[in-house]
C-alpha cells in the first residue's frame, strides 16, 4: 500500500493503481471521456489531466499509477487550465446543437462542458462534417459528434471480440466507423449505446421518442436468458420507453445483451391480446375477465373426471410464483402434465435428477483453465457468460467444444470438433480421457475408436486445474440427451472436472426446483396427442422445439385455453380461451438464475388492455375452482410460501451402463437467438439484424 | 388659545376643502390617461405574454425541434410534447399541447427555446365557451403563429438587442 495525497486528502491505494481509480475511490471527481474500468486506458481524451506536483506539465490521471507520497491537485491553476483547454479543443469540433441530440440530458460532454469547460468559445471557423452510416436497425450514428474516444472500438475489440468497428484518418480526419459498409452485428452491441461519452452512437429504436429527465429507472432483472441480468427500465408515464443496464459484478457486470436491451419495444406489439376472448362456434367475441373465467372453468370441468388427458405447458421465463401456482392448481386438480423444458425432447435422465446450473458462480468462468463445451452455442444463447469465458480465454484457458459445425465463435477456440453426433464424439474423448489416467468405468467403450484431437481434449481437461463441462442448448435439444448427460457427467468425473448443463431461459432453474417431482414426457405428449392444452406464457408453434408436432397437437386436442400476451392467427385457429397476462415490466415476482439467485423485481408498468399478470389470474381459478390457499393479496406471500418449502437441486446420479451401438447422426438444432420467446420474436429492431435472419443456422 | 383660535379658523374657513377641490381642478384640464376599452387600447410592449405561439421558418419549416425545453422549464406543467423522427430524419413533435388553465404567463418557455419556436404574442383577449378549449394544440398554436407572424418577427426584433 502506498499512501498518495489528493488535493490534500491522504489516499491509501495499492502501488500501480492508476490515479484515476484511486481518485474515484476517495470520490474525488476527475473528469473523464476516454477511461472506462472495464477497458483498456487509451489515454487519447486528455479529459482528465491533473497537476502532479514534481511533473512540470500536467499528466493524464487514467494512465498515470501511483506511487508513494505523490503529491495531485485536482483543482490547481495548471490542472484547471489544463481542463478548460481540452475542454475548448474536444468543442471545436463537436456540434452545439444539444436540443435536437437524443443524448442531450444524459451527455458526459454536455456534463463535463458544464463543470469544467469555459462559457464562451472562441472558435468561429467552420466546424468538421463526418457523415453518418448506417450499421444496422439498434444503434443510430451521428458521427459529427464523435470526440474520438475510441470506446465503441476498444469495447468491440476488448468485450464484444468483433473488430467490427476501427479509427480510419488521424486528429482532425479520423473517423470512427465499420471498416467497409456493413452493419455492427454483435449479440452485444447495444452497449456501445450506453459506452459513447456523447450522441454519436445512440438507441435507434428510442430515438427522439423522450428525454432523459422524463424518465423514471425502475430497476428489474431481465426475462431473457438464465443470466438473469441486472437492468434498468425506464418508463415515461407507466409506460415502458428502453431499457438499460444496473450494474452487479456478480452477474452481469456492466453490459447486458442486445435481447435484454432491445426487446421491450415488443410490450407495445399491435398483437398484444388485450381482452379476455373465448371462441364459440367458430366465432372469437371478447369478454370480460369474471365471464370469460368462469367459461374456462364450465369447459374444463368435464375433463377432470380424468386429469391424465390434460397437459401444461409452461413458459421457462415464467415467475417462480407463477411457475407455483400452476403446479399448486394443477395438482389440486389432479393434473400432473406441467412441463417447461419445452426444447428438449429426450427426458429419459429424469429419473436420475434433474440439475440445470452452472456449477460454480459466474465470475469463476474467468478463472477456469480448461472448458470443453458440448452442444452449445453459448454466444447467441447465454452472450454473457460467452463473455466471462471470452475473458479466461484470453487470459489463457483453453476452450474446447464439440459442436455442429457452422457456428461462429468469438474466442479462440483450442480443438474444435465439428459433429452432428455428439454422443459418438463425446464416447471418443471419454475413451481418450479413460485411457490417459488409466481407468476403465462402467461404460462399454470396446467398440470406440478416438483420434488425436481427442486426446488432446481430454488432456487439456486432465491437466487444467479448474477445468469445467458445460452443455448447452443444442445439447439438450438432443434426441440422445440423456445419453450425453451420462457421458458428460462420466467424463467430468475422470478428468476431474466440474460438470455443468447449462439452463438456457430465466426462470428454467427455478421451474426446475418447482416441477422436479411432476413426471412428463413431453414428445409423447405432442407426438399422441392430450385432449386439452393449457399454454402459459408461450405459443407452442414456436416455443417448443417439436414445432409442427406441438401445432399438429394443439389443432387436434379438444379443448386449448392458452394465457398469453400475445395475439396471433395460428393460435386463433387452434385456442378455444385466449386470456390476456402481463409480461416483463407489467409483472412482478422472481426469477432464478443460472447461478442460483433468487431475484425479485416489482412492478412499475401499466399492462396492456385488461391483461393481467398471470399470478393473479391463476389464484382467481383457484378460487373459481373452491380450492383452498388461494387467498393471495402480492407475490411476496406467494414466495414465502415457496421459500418455506427449503427446495433444493440435489446432484443426480448419473448410472452410465449405456449402449452405444445404436448411436445415429441427427441433424442438431438451434434456436435462433433472436426467436427465442414471443417478446424477442416481437421486437421489430431485433428482427431486423442479420442474426434473426437465420432461421436455423445449422441448416 | 393661539391654536383654539387657529382650528377654528381651519374648521369654519373651509380651507381643506378648497385645498381638495385645487386638486380636482386641476385634474379637471389636464390630459386624459383613461382609456375606453375596448374601443381604445393601450400600448403594450413587445415583451408582452400573452397567448402563445409556435413559429415557422421564411420557408415554411415549422422551428420546433422536439427539444423540450419548454416543457422541462415550464413551472405549471402546462406544455406536454411527444416526438419522434420524422420521415426525413429530423427531430418534430407530433403532439405539442398547452394548456391555458395551468400556464401562468411566466414566458420561461419562450426564454428556454433555442429556436425561437414557442413565443408569447401581444394577443391577451381571447375566450374558451367549451371544455377543451384551452389546450391549444400544436395545430392551433401554428395557425396561431402564421396568423400573427408579422407582429411577433417584429416584437423580436425590438427586443433583439437585450437578449
Amino acid at each position: 500500500m502506498v499512501k498518495v495525497e489528493i488535493n490534500g486528502q491522504v489516499v491509501e491505494a495499492r502501488e500501480g493503481d492508476m490515479l484515476i481509480d484511486v481518485a474515484d475511490s476517495a470520490s474525488i471527481s476527475i473528469p473523464r471521456f476516454c477511461y472506462h474500468k472495464k477497458l483498456s486506458i487509451a489515454a487519447n481524451c486528455r479529459m482528465c489531466l491533473v497537476d502532479v506536483e514534481g511533473a512540470w506539465k500536467a499528466v493524464p490521471a487514467c494512465a498515470t499509477p501511483v506511487t508513494d507520497g505523490m503529491k495531485v491537485n485536482t483543482r490547481s491553476p495548471k490542472a484547471i487550465a489544463a481542463q478548460k483547454a481540452v475542454m475548448e479543443f474536444l468543442l471545436i469540433n463537436h456540434p452545439l446543437d444539444c436540443p435536437i441530440c437524443d443524448q442531450g440530458g444524459e451527455c458526459e460532454l454536455q456534463d463535463v462542458a458544464m463543470d469544467y469547460g469555459d462559457d464562451v468559445s472562441q472558435y468561429s471557423e467552420a466546424k468538421r462534417i463526418v457523415g453518418d452510416r448506417n450499421v444496422g436497425s439498434l444503434i443510430q450514428t451521428d458521427m459529427t459528434r464523435c470526440i474520438h474516444c475510441t470506446r465503441c472500438v476498444r469495447f468491440g475489440q476488448e468485450i464484444a471480440g468483433l473488430k467490427e468497428l476501427g479509427a480510419t484518418g488521424r486528429s482532425e480526419w479520423m473517423e470512427i466507423g465499420t471498416y467497409i459498409e456493413k452493419s455492427i452485428d454483435s449479440e452485444l452491441s447495444g452497449n456501445m449505446i450506453d459506452l459513447c461519452p456523447v450522441g454519436a452512437l445512440t438507441n435507434k429504436p428510442f430515438r427522439y421518442k423522450a428525454r432523459s429527465w422524463e424518465l423514471k429507472a425502475h430497476p428489474t432483472v431481465a426475462p431473457h436468458d438464465s443470466i438473469g441480468s441486472n437492468i434498468f427500465v425506464h418508463t415515461r408515464n407507466g409506460e415502458v420507453m428502453r431499457v438499460v443496464p444496473r450494474e452487479n459484478e456478480a452477474i452481469n457486470e456492466t453490459w447486458i445483451a442486445d435481447r435484454d436491451r432491445f426487446s421491450c419495444e415488443a410490450l407495445h406489439s399491435a398483437d398484444r391480446l388485450t381482452q379476455p376472448k373465448v371462441k364459440a362456434e367458430g366465432h372469437w367475441s371478447s369478454m370480460d375477465w369474471s365471464l370469460a373465467l368462469q367459461v374456462t372453468v364450465e369447459k374444463l370441468k368435464p375433463y377432470l373426471a380424468n386429469p391424465e388427458q390434460i397437459a401444461i405447458l409452461l413458459s421457462p421465463n415464467s415467475t417462480l410464483e407463477e411457475v407455483y401456482l400452476v403446479k399448486k392448481l394443477a395438482n389440486a386438480l389432479g393434473i400432473n402434465n406441467i412441463e417447461h423444458r419445452l426444447r428438449q425432447q429426450d427426458f429419459s435422465a429424469d429419473q436420475y435428477g434433474i440439475n440445470q446450473t452452472l456449477a460454480m458462480r459466474l465470475a469463476d468462468v474467468e478463472a477456469l483453465d480448461s472448458v470443453l463445451v458440448i452442444g452449445g452455442h453459448l454466444r447467441k444463447d447465454l452472450p454473457l457468460l460467452n463473455n466471462r469465458l471470452r475473458k479466461a480465454q484470453l487470459n489463457g484457458c483453453e476452450v474446447n467444444v464439440v459442436n455442429p459445425s457452422g457456428l461462429d465463435y468469438n474466442l479462440g477456440i483450442e480443438h474444435q470438433v465439428d459433429t452432428l453426433s455428439l454422443v459418438s464424439e463425446l464416447a471418443s474423448i471419454l475413451k481418450a480421457a479413460n485411457e490417459l489416467v488409466d481407468q476403465d468405468n462402467q461404460v462399454e467403450l470396446a467398440a470406440v475408436t478416438f483420434n488425436a484431437t481427442h486426446t488432446a481434449i481430454a488432456n487439456s481437461l486432465i491437466k487444467g486445474k479448474k477445468s469445467a463441462l458445460m452443455l448447452g442448448l443444442i445439447a439438450q435439444a438432443d434426441v440422445h440427451y440423456s445419453k450425453i448427460l451420462q457421458l458428460a457427467s462420466q467424463l467430468a468425473q475422470t478428468t476431474g472436472s466440474s460438470f455443468s448443463d447449462l439452463p438456457a431461459f430465466s426462470n428454467t432453474v427455478g421451474a426446475n426446483l418447482i416441477l422436479a417431482s411432476n413426471s412428463a414426457d413431453l414428445t409423447n405428449w405432442l407426438a399422441n396427442g392430450k385432449k386439452v392444452f393449457i399454454n402459459v406464457g408461450i405459443e407452442p408453434e414456436f416455443d417448443c422445439l417439436l414445432a409442427d408436432q406441438a401445432l399438429r397437437a394443439m389443432q387436434q386436442a379438444e379443448l386449448v385455453i392458452n394465457l398469453t400476451a400475445f395475439d396471433s392467427v395460428s393460435q386463433q385457429n387452434y385456442a378455444d380461451i385466449m386470456l390476456p397476462i402481463a409480461i416483463f415490466a407489467e409483472n412482478a415476482g422472481t426469477l432464478v438464475n443460472i447461478q442460483q439467485d433468487w431475484q425479485s423485481f416489482k412492478l412499475f408498468a401499466s399492462a396492456k388492455g385488461e391483461a393481467k399478470p398471470a399470478w393473479k389470474v391463476l389464484r382467481v381459478l383457484g378460487n373459481m375452482f373452491d380450492l383452498e390457499g388461494f387467498d393471495y393479496t402480492n407475490t411476496a406471500e406467494v414466495l414465502a410460501e415457496i421459500k418455506a418449502l427449503n427446495l433444493s437441486i440435489k446432484q443426480p446420479d448419473y448410472q452410465c451402463n449405456l449402449d452405444l451401438s445404436v448411436i445415429t447422426p441427427t441433424p442438431s438444432s438451434l434456436v435462433p437467438c433472436y426467436s427465442v420467446d414471443g417478446m424477442v420474436r416481437r421486437s421489430p429492431a431485433l428482427q431486423a439484424t442479420p442474426d434473426a435472419q437465420l432461421t436455423n443456422p445449422l441448416n | 388659545m393661539i391654536g383654539f383660535i387657529k382650528h377654528q379658523v381651519k374648521t369654519f374657513g373651509l380651507i381643506e376643502l378648497f385645498k381638495g377641490l385645487a386638486v380636482t381642478g386641476k385634474y379637471f384640464f389636464k390630459k386624459k390617461i383613461t382609456v375606453r376599452y375596448p374601443e381604445e387600447k393601450t400600448p403594450l410592449s413587445p415583451r408582452f405574454r400573452g397567448h402563445h405561439a409556435l413559429r415557422r421558418y421564411a420557408n415554411g419549416e415549422e422551428r420546433c425541434i422536439a427539444c423540450k425545453l419548454c416543457e422541462a422549464v415550464c413551472p405549471a406543467n402546462a406544455i406536454t410534447i411527444e416526438a419522434e423522427e420524422r420521415e426525413d430524419g429530423s427531430r418534430r413533435t407530433t403532439r405539442y399541447d398547452i394548456d391555458m388553465f395551468k400556464c401562468i404567463y411566466c414566458g420561461f418557455c419562450e426564454e428556454a427555446c433555442p429556436v425561437d419556436a414557442v413565443v408569447e404574442t401581444r394577443v391577451f383577449e381571447y375566450e374558451f365557451h367549451q371544455r377543451g378549449e384551452n389546450i391549444m394544440t400544436k395545430d392551433k398554436l401554428l395557425a396561431f403563429g402564421d396568423k400573427h407572424e408579422a407582429q411577433i418577427a417584429a416584437d423580436r426584433a425590438a427586443d433583439a438587442k437585450y437578449r
